[in-house]
Formats: C-alpha cells, structure tokens, sequence
C-alpha cells in the first residue's frame, strides 16, 4: 500500500478516491443495505403477502362498498375502544381483503399515549378470524426500523445506510469513466472481470431508480433525520397543526366537550367523498372524540390514481355528518414531498408498474450483493496465502454468506413459520418473527462453520428447497392449493405459488453456479486483450 | 511497505476527511436546512424545501470532503460554504 503525506497525495486521481470511497462505503453499510433492500423489495407485495399469510380471509373477489364497511368498523370500534380519543381505518380496495385500523386508548397520562391496532373482517366488521400474524408488514416495517430495538433507532440506523447509499451511488458513478459502453459489455465467466460486469449492468440499468429510491427514502422520514428547520420555524401548537394539515391527513384531537353525542352516519361521509374520487378511491377514515359532541371526522383519499401522497380529505362534524372543510391542495414544497414520498412507496402502481419496481428494486439488491461478493473476489487474488485469509477478508466473506444466502433462508422461514406455528401458541405473530431471526441466526452460524465455498452452496440450495416446497406446504396446511386458487381465479394465491417457485429455481441457479465454479487463486492476470470467450459455466461466486 | 511514522501522517488526515465528511458535511446539510428559512417563501415550504434539499447537500459535501487535494482544503470549502449560510440562519433564528 502507498503512502504519502496525505491521505489522497496529489499522484491519484479524482476517480481514485471515488473509486475507494464507493469501496468502503458500501462496504461498511452493504449487509445492512442489502437487507434493507430486499426487504424493502418484496415489501411491494406486502398487501398480497398478508394476504398469503391470513389464509382463513377468503380471496376478494370485488372492491366491497367502502361505505358500508367503514359504518360496519367504525360501530365495531364503537363498542370495542368506548371513549378513545382518536381511531383511524384503513379501508380495503383492490389489494387489500381486511380493514387495519389502530386507536389511541382512553385514560392514559399525557405523555405516555397507549396505542391499539386491530385487524378487521370487511364482511363481518368483527377482528378477523385468521391466525396471529404481522403478515408482509413485517419485511415492511423492518426494512426501515429493523426489529428487537427501539422504532427511532432502527429508522436513524436506516437514515445512515440509506445516506451511505447515496454517497455509493454519486461516488460510483463518477468511478465510473464509461458508463454507456460498459452498460454493454459483459464478459462472462472471467472471475473479477465478470463480477464487475454484473455489478456495472444492475447498477447502470437500474442508476435512476436507486437513485430516486435511495433519495425518497431518506425523503419519508426527513423529519426525524433534519428537524432543525422545522425546530426553528415551527413555533406555537397554531403553527404546528398548519405544517402537520401540509403532510398528513391525520386531523388531531382537540379538547373534547365533554357532553356525550354519537356519531353522525360514516357511511353518508364516505359516500360524499366516494362521490368525488370514485368509488373504492376513499383511503382511510379517522375519528376523533367519537362520542363525544366535539367529535370531528376526516374522510381521506386514497392512495390509487395519483402519484402523490399529500393529504387530500374532507372534514365532518362527527355529531351532524355536516361538511367543514376540503382539503385538496397544499403547498408547492409538500407537494413535491408528496410525489416523492408515493414514488418511494409506489402504492399509486397498477399490476404492470408494480412489477417493474418489484424488479428494479430486485436489481438493486442484486447490485448490493454483487459489491459485497466482489470485494471479497477483488482480494482474494492479493491474498499472500489465499488458504488462510486474514480477520478482516474472513468476516467479510462470512459475513456475506450469512446476509445474502442467510437472508433468503430466513425469509423463507418466516414463512413456513406462518404456516406451521400452532394457531393456538401464545404470542404467535412474534413468534414468526422470532423464527425469522433464530434461522438468520443460524445461517450465520453455518456460515462461520463450513468452508465458505460449502456455506454458499449449501444455503442457496436450502433456500431454493425452502422456497420449493412451500406451495406444496400450503396445499398440505391450507384449503387453498394451487388448483384450487387456479380453478378459482385467486391471483394472489396462485401468484405467490409461482413466485415461490421462480425464486427456487434463481437460488437453484445460483447454487449449481457456485458449486461448479473452481476459484482462481493464482495471481490475477493482467488485463489481456479481449479473447476468444471461454465456456460457459464459468464463475459466478469466486468462493473456494 | 511504510514506516510506522508514515503510517501514522497518512491515517491523521483520512480521519480528518472522515471527521469532515459524517459531522461537517451533516452540519452543513443542517444548516442549510435552516438558512431556507430566510427565503421569501411560507415558512411551512420553507421547512420542507430545507429538509429535502439538505440530503443533497449533505451528499454533496461528503463527495467534495473527498474528492479535494487534502483533508484542510476539504474543512476550508465546508466552511466557506457555511459562512453565508450561517448569516442567514442567524436572520431567522
């Protein structure tokens, strides 16, 4: 290594110090950004997965009329949180069989606010009838706050490596000196050269969607990550309820009269709004002081049908059902957030757009995982001896087994948890989780264990086994098998089939491909002249 | 191969340009992220504009806390940056 008397002397380019910055900062946040990202990718389909995961909710086969469901909750939780200051449903439409609403509870001390949330049976309005679990909200919430620590930990840990992220990003990019040309090249089966390649192609293909989510991402939670304008700005209780009617349809609970007095009818209030966005464009319904004669009702839009996620609500008298106010527009500056906060999201997708961030954002991962496997790749070749790496190559590379392969395994595990784990066993949505987390867990365990290149194989063909046979366990466990969710036109069902399936078979692909692969561990070669291609079945994982 | 000397005056800047990069560059994004404030604009947007603009900054900073030829020109741009924005967070503070 040189040295000279500073850490960048004047002898190394700008693409140098780029080209080592991308290196370390990817490096040093690369496991955590892989899991947010593939996380964050399948977190696309997490209404479908939930679905998945509550079987016992028959398939929807049409939209029900939001109005009717959301009188039929909102008497639900009438009866079942009496004197809550505030409740709030989240009413289905085209993805989504359940209503999830959550409730402030009554009689808690200011500063420490109790929460509730529940999950409702459109048909029936009572809490759904199917097992205990968190569904596809679980990869969802962890790929932003991860789990087993506080919320506001997680979402920080999240803002740094989504930060690294987008230093990785502008700093690869400018390494990169022919970024059009090399988006063509691909040079298969050449060790490091192919290994750069795939991570050139992923990267350059998906360059604007990284970009825009790495951005927008930090965008959703820039309140907790910058709060010093808002700090210095935004001064008295008037000034705060401005800003938050700018981001959030939430209407917050005022003084309550204290007089008791029901509640108009939700259905006339969400029948005016579905006159206006259409019928199953109503988003969410939120309540404040129900009961109560100051009762205030917001009737929300939802989130189909345009790329924004501002705020746009009617506001009720909750006793009358009498209109105060629309809400439609808002400023300029969160307009913007809005749009970037929905493209973040992309719950505006049709099935199409949906699927093309799902692979996008699968790319990414990809473009993640490459960077981590070719750091290791890139030294093993300068290894004095390659057979006895120092610390720091050996826990990267078992670190990597662990975080890619491991990953896959784990959340493959969670799912057949979801459909194994006993309906009656106490605790059992945490319990999927906690499943999630021993099988990582153990991968890494295995990883540390066994020879990285056998690490490698043997969890990718785990994965792919895993992932194999569970439309097999969910016809064994379940009344809904692939024929039957085919003969009935259930799209989720036979989607999540075929899915698993096709991501068995990329594992599958994966694992043969490491286990042909003999490592190079000669010194590498200088680079030659393009030269006649060698056969296929070359390198794809440089472990050995 | 180094001498301990030479590796000790090659790892004191790097940790200097690191220094610069997480804490200035996040003060920097900060402070910026108050100076919006001083703009003829709703102080609402102004909040907003702030908090979405500053990431772009704060990654901007870390890029040029890099790229510059040493870890002093890399403080001295942050701060020359910083100057201006100072005064106008102090207009609104």
């Amino acid at each position: 290594m040189k040295t000279d008397q500073e850490a960048r002397p004047d002898g190394r380019g700008l693409r140098q110090s780029m080209s080592d910055l991308h290196t370390w900062v990817g490096l040093l946040l690369g496991w955590v950004l892989y899991a947010m990202f593939l996380t964050g990718t399948v977190s696309y389909f997490k209404d479908e997965l939930s679905q998945w995961m509550r079987p016992e909710l028959p398939a929807q086969s049409g939209v029900p009329d939001q109005a009717v469901v959301a009188q039929r909750v909102a008497d639900e939780l009438v009866a079942l949180v009496p004197g809550s200051p505030q409740w709030s449903l989240r009413l289905p439409d085209a993805r989504n069989n359940s209503v999830y609403a959550f409730w402030r509870t009554a009689g808690t001390a200011p500063g420490q606010r109790g929460f509730g949330e529940g999950n409702f049976d459109p048909a029936t309005g009572q809490t759904v009838s199917s097992r205990a679990t968190l569904g596809g909200d679980f990869f969802y919430r962890f790929h932003f706050q991860f789990h087993y620590m506080p919320v506001v930990w997680g979402r920080w840990i999240a803002g740094i490596a989504a930060m690294f992220m987008l230093v990785a990003i502008v700093s690869g990019v400018i390494t990169h000196k022919k970024i059009f040309v090399d988006f063509f090249t691909f040079r298969w089966g050449k060790g490091q050269r192919s290994w750069l390649d795939a991570h050139n192609a992923l990267s350059v293909f998906g360059l604007p969607f990284h970009a825009m989510i790495t951005y927008t991402g930090l965008v959703t939670l820039m309140a907790l990550y910058m709060p010093w304008g808002q700090q210095v700005g935004i001064k008295t209780p008037a000034e705060r309820q401005q800003f938050n009617a700018e981001l959030s349809a939430f209407i917050q609970p005022g003084k309550p009269s204290g007089e008791a007095a029901p509640l108009a009818s939700i259905e006339d209030m969400v029948r005016h709004a579905q006159e206006r966005w259409g019928r199953d464009g109503v988003g969410r319904v939120t309540a404040t002081h129900p009961g109560d004669a100051a009762a205030r009702v917001a009737v929300a839009r939802g989130d189909g049908g345009r790329v924004s996620m501002s705020p746009q609500y009617l506001e009720f008298e909750g006793t009358t059902g009498k209109l105060l106010a629309v809400h439609e527009g808002v400023g300029p500056a969160a307009e913007t957030r809005g749009v970037l906060y929905a493209l973040h999201l992309g719950r505006f997708s049709d099935t199409v757009t949906r699927w093309l961030y799902f692979l996008v954002s699968l790319a990414g991962t990809a473009m993640v995982g490459t960077g981590l496997v070719m750091w290791t790749v890139k030294r093993r070749q300068k290894l004095p001896d390659p057979a006895r790496p120092h610390i720091g190559f050996h826990v990267v590379e078992r670190l990597n087994i662990a975080s890619i392969a491991g990953l896959s395994v784990a959340m493959a595990a969670f799912l057949w948890a979801n459909r194994l784990l006993p309906e009656t066993l106490a605790d059992r949505a945490n319990w999927e989780i906690h499943s999630f987390f021993i099988v990582w867990a153990l991968t890494l365990l295995h990883g540390v264990l066994r020879p990285a290149k056998k690490a490698w194989v043997e969890q990718l063909w785990l994965a792919a086994a895993l992932l194999a046979l569970l439309p097999v366990l969910n016809a064994a466990t379940t009344h809904r098998p692939l024929w039957r969710s085919l003969a009935e036109g259930d799209w989720v069902f036979v989607g999540m089939d075929l899915m698993c399936w096709a991501l068995a078979a990329l594992h599958a692909v994966l694992a043969v491909r490491t286990l042909r692969h003999r490592a190079k561990l000669r010194p590498a070669r200088k680079p030659a002249p393009k030269t006649v291609n060698e056969p296929a079945g070359g390198a794809v994982l440089r472990e050995g | 191969m180094t001498s301990v000397a030479g590796r000790v005056r090659s790892v004191g800047p790097l940790v200097s340009r690191i220094a610069a990069a997480l804490f200035g560059g996040y003060a920097l994004a900060a402070l910026a992220s108050v100076a919006v404030l001083a703009l003829p604009m709703s102080t609402p947007q102004a909040v907003l504009t702030g908090e979405m603009a500053s990431f772009i900054i704060y990654a901007a900073a870390v890029i040029w806390v890099f790229a510059v030829r040493s870890a002093l020109r890399a403080w001295a741009g942050l701060l020359v940056v910083a100057a201006p924005l100072l005064l106008a967070a102090w207009s609104v503070w």
